[in-house]
């Protein structure tokens, strides 16, 4: 905001900037996506980077036209390279194309830019791309392939959450095929550890709130172990680290304050775990996720900061 | 006995880049000027009235305006001469129109003389000054602090007798003396510090002496270390030690503020809507502290005060500047712009105000004038990412205020508790989407005041 007068400006206090831009907050990550990106580039072979690429260019030419359609001006601001990156990973490695165009559409012409742009979607954008193709294609939406070299020589099948899902190895191969990535799902969920290295680099560089994460992830653990399931494999399995680290940590659909964010990522890990338990859907991370992405405007109404100086007023005083 | 104390912990600040580039320059003096512009709206409180007319001699040091408000300091002439004429200029801080003085110097530059409070030989050393001030007379001191138009120096401009007369109910235990100067750029008070420490401290004394607190702390940020040895050396030469300590405190944006340096220093916070006062606190620059010292000792009111001059000029300085005197003068005897600029500012980078007229004077509360040259970037959308609730030293969520401004719900932000915001930035220093948040707090305050 700044008035041009001659040409000494007039413009209101602080003078200088921390310079860490929204631009520069945005393809930190799309840098740190690039992580899992790789590992489902890696595991799944060439079709996922046709599937990425649509993605992405589809995003960004939706909200490029979108925002010429509004009159509005439009930045590269990275924050639909993101969405477009981030609903190509939540995608089956061999969805059709067309389809993967039509969500990456949805997502920003419905859930981003309908609700008014960038900073305005109460849902994140990716996920409700995602939802939207589970509603209307839930045959290809569920069909898996499993990586070429997994343990054994079936093209396609269950993901590790799916009650078809067999093994028939020790379990600590199984661990370590989650945590690798060597198992069947969606591009970009399958590897924990390529996911937990880009997470690593936003937490660092305190892009993301690690409450978010990890009272997401703890309570899940915690929720499989009263039900009597493997935690390990609770927690590995399916796409809580992707959505926990890259989804749930969403700016603009999670609250602002730290404890509001502490009772979002509870309320995350409990939802997930009874649509993991009591639900007939083998997996709830997305599901739980938008259900919040709802709530997180109330829980910024209701959990407030205590100021600066704040004393409760005693009762008889 | 130990007189440095080290503060590890401190509230969350912001680590700002200091740009400290005017820190070993010593203070130089800014030559009488040939015309003074003296605003008569130089302190919070109430404005004062024109003692003199167009046309009157003044004197260096008479009194020219004053106001029977109970907050409130005269004004004096800061050069002798003849008052040209009388005009209504903008207050740069709140906006409204005021009246100034406009005196032009007869080159004499005589001072007014007036009744001293003590008989003080040139001989006397600190000693003898401390027998002096443990015999004076607080009320005649405090009328003498008034009567010499001492205000607060750090930026606030509050008149300092009205700090320093608590009303009697108020049981002051603490005093600080702020030497935190947390804003970037800015080392007037580091080099008054450094060359007036014996001033500041026996004008520390002298508050002292008017509150008799049970503890007395110089806050100093710890960026400053020749000053902290400099005075721990001085209030053991002074031999004040016990009485005095200095807390060394890290340097985190904002640890001036008032609230946040008695908090960091003593634990205690001052209430919403509270004064330091009613925590039994006294907060005080050590600029003021030097003009009471002045005032009291060497009756001489606030006439002058030192100025960083910074940012592209070609010679970054301190200035000790006749208040009055027109900022481009200050530019100029630092050998004019060294670059291209596009932004004056009056005072730190954090919380000055940008102004466009280099003929604007100096006034009490003018610490710095920073020359820079600024890129101005587009206001984008709010990502609600929660980095400005983070850096609010007041804990508040600035990201609501601005949402509802826009709005024009501004009921709703004072629910938010909007008026314990204290306009230190650091909501839009760090906001990725580069709104200026304070400007919309500031909008929102002045809407809610209006009803």
């Amino acid at each position: 905001m700044g008035v041009e007068d001659n040409k000494i400006l007039i413009s209101h206090a602080p003078h200088i900037w921390r310079g860490i831009s929204t631009d520069k907050i945005m393809y930190m990550v799309v840098f740190a996506l690039l992580f899992p990106t790789a590992a489902g580039i890696y595991f799944f072979g060439y079709y996922a980077i046709y599937l990425i690429l649509v993605s992405v260019v589809t995003a960004v030419l939706t909200e490029f036209v979108i925002k010429k359609l509004r009159r509005k001006r439009f930045i590269m601001d990275g924050s639909a390279v993101i969405t477009g990156l981030l609903f190509a990973l939540t995608l089956p490695p061999r969805l059709p194309l067309w389809m993967a165009a039509l969500g990456s559409f949805f997502a920003i012409a419905i859930a981003k830019e309908a609700f008014g742009g960038l900073g305005y979607n109460i849902f994140n954008p990716a996920l409700a791309g995602r939802a939207f193709l589970a509603m209307c294609f839930s045959k290809e939406m569920t069909t898996w392939v499993l990586p070429p070299n997994f343990s054994y020589d079936a093209v396609t099948g269950a993901t590790p959450l799916g009650e078809s899902f067999i093994y028939n190895t020790d379990k600590i191969f199984l661990y370590k095929d989650l945590f690798f990535g060597n198992t069947g799902g969606s591009l970009g969920e399958t590897s924990a550890m390529f996911i937990l290295a880009g997470a690593l680099i936003l937490i660092v560089f305190r892009i993301i709130d690690w409450r978010i994460p990890v009272f997401y992830i703890g309570v899940v653990a915690l929720g499989s172990f009263i039900m009597g399931k493997d935690v390990l494999f609770q927690v590995l399995a399916g796409g809580l680290m992707i959505g926990a680290f890259f989804m749930a940590t969403d700016y603009v659909t999670s609250p602002v304050t730290k404890r509001g964010r502490i009772i979002f990522g509870i309320s995350l890990g409990v939802l997930t775990v009874l649509i993991r338990n009591f639900s007939n859907m083998p997996e709830g991370v997305s599901f739980s996720i938008l259900i919040m992405n709802a709530f997180a405007p109330l829980i910024d109404k209701y959990v407030r900061l205590k100021p600066f100086g704040f004393y409760k007023k005693r009762k008889n005083a | 006995m130990k007189i440095v104390f080290k503060k590890k912990r401190s509230f969350r600040g912001l680590p700002l880049p200091e740009n400290k580039i005017t820190a070993e320059k010593s203070i130089e003096n800014l030559p009488v000027p040939e015309k003074v512009v003296i605003p008569l709206q130089q302190n919070i409180g109430a404005s004062c009235e024109f003692m003199v007319k167009r046309g009157d001699i003044v004197k260096t040091g008479q009194k020219i305006a004053d106001s029977e408000g109970y907050v409130s300091a005269p004004i004096h002439s800061t050069i002798s001469g003849k008052v040209l004429k009388t005009i209504k200029m903008v207050n740069p801080v709140t906006s409204n129109v005021m009246d100034a003085a406009v005196i032009k110097s007869d080159g004499e530059d005589s001072r007014v003389k007036c009744k001293k409070l003590f008989n003080i030989n040139e001989s006397d050393d600190f000693f003898g000054l401390k027998r002096i001030i443990e015999g004076i007379d607080k009320e005649e001191v405090l009328k003498k602090i008034r009567e010499a138009g001492v205000v607060g120096l750090g930026g606030a401009a509050f008149p300092t007798h009205v700090k320093l007369k608590p009303p009697p109910e108020k049981k002051i235990d603490t005093i600080i003396l702020n030497g935190c100067e947390c804003e970037p750029f800015i080392t007037s008070d580091h080099r008054v510090m450094l060359e007036n420490g014996r001033e500041v401290l026996m004008g520390l004394y002298i508050i002292n002496k008017l509150l008799s607190p049970e503890k007395v702390y110089i806050g100093i940020e710890d960026n400053k270390k020749d000053v902290i040895e400099h005075l721990e050396k001085l209030i053991i030469r002074m031999n004040l030690e016990g009485l005095f300590e200095i807390v060394s405190l890290k340097s985190r944006y904002p640890m001036g503020a008032e609230k946040t340096l008695i908090k960091t220093i003593t634990g205690r916070s001052v209430p919403m809507g509270g004064l330091p006062m009613n925590v039994g606190a006294v907060v005080n620059n050590v600029a003021t502290a030097k003009s009471i010292y002045e005032a009291v000792i060497e009756d001489k009111p606030l006439i002058e005060r030192v100025v960083t001059v910074t940012g592209v000029v070609t010679n970054p300085k301190n200035l000790k500047v006749r208040l009055g005197a027109s900022v481009s003068s200050l530019i100029e005897k630092c050998g004019g712009y060294r670059d291209e600029f596009n932004s004056i500012i009056a005072g730190g980078p954090m919380m000055g105000i940008s102004f466009t007229d280099t003929d604007f004077p100096v006034t009490k509360g003018t610490n710095c004038i920073l020359v820079s040259k600024r890129k101005l970037q587009d206001e984008q959308n709010c990502i609600n990412c929660g980095r400005c609730v983070d850096a609010c030293p007041m804990n508040l969520m600035p990201l609501i205020y601005v949402r509802n401004t826009k709005k024009k719900n501004f009921k709703v932000c004072r629910e938010y508790y909007i008026d314990n915001c204290i306009e230190c930035g650091s909501c839009s220093y760090v906001c990725p989407a580069n709104i200026p948040i304070v400007g919309y707090i500031k909008t929102c305050k002045s809407e809610l005041s209006k009803k």
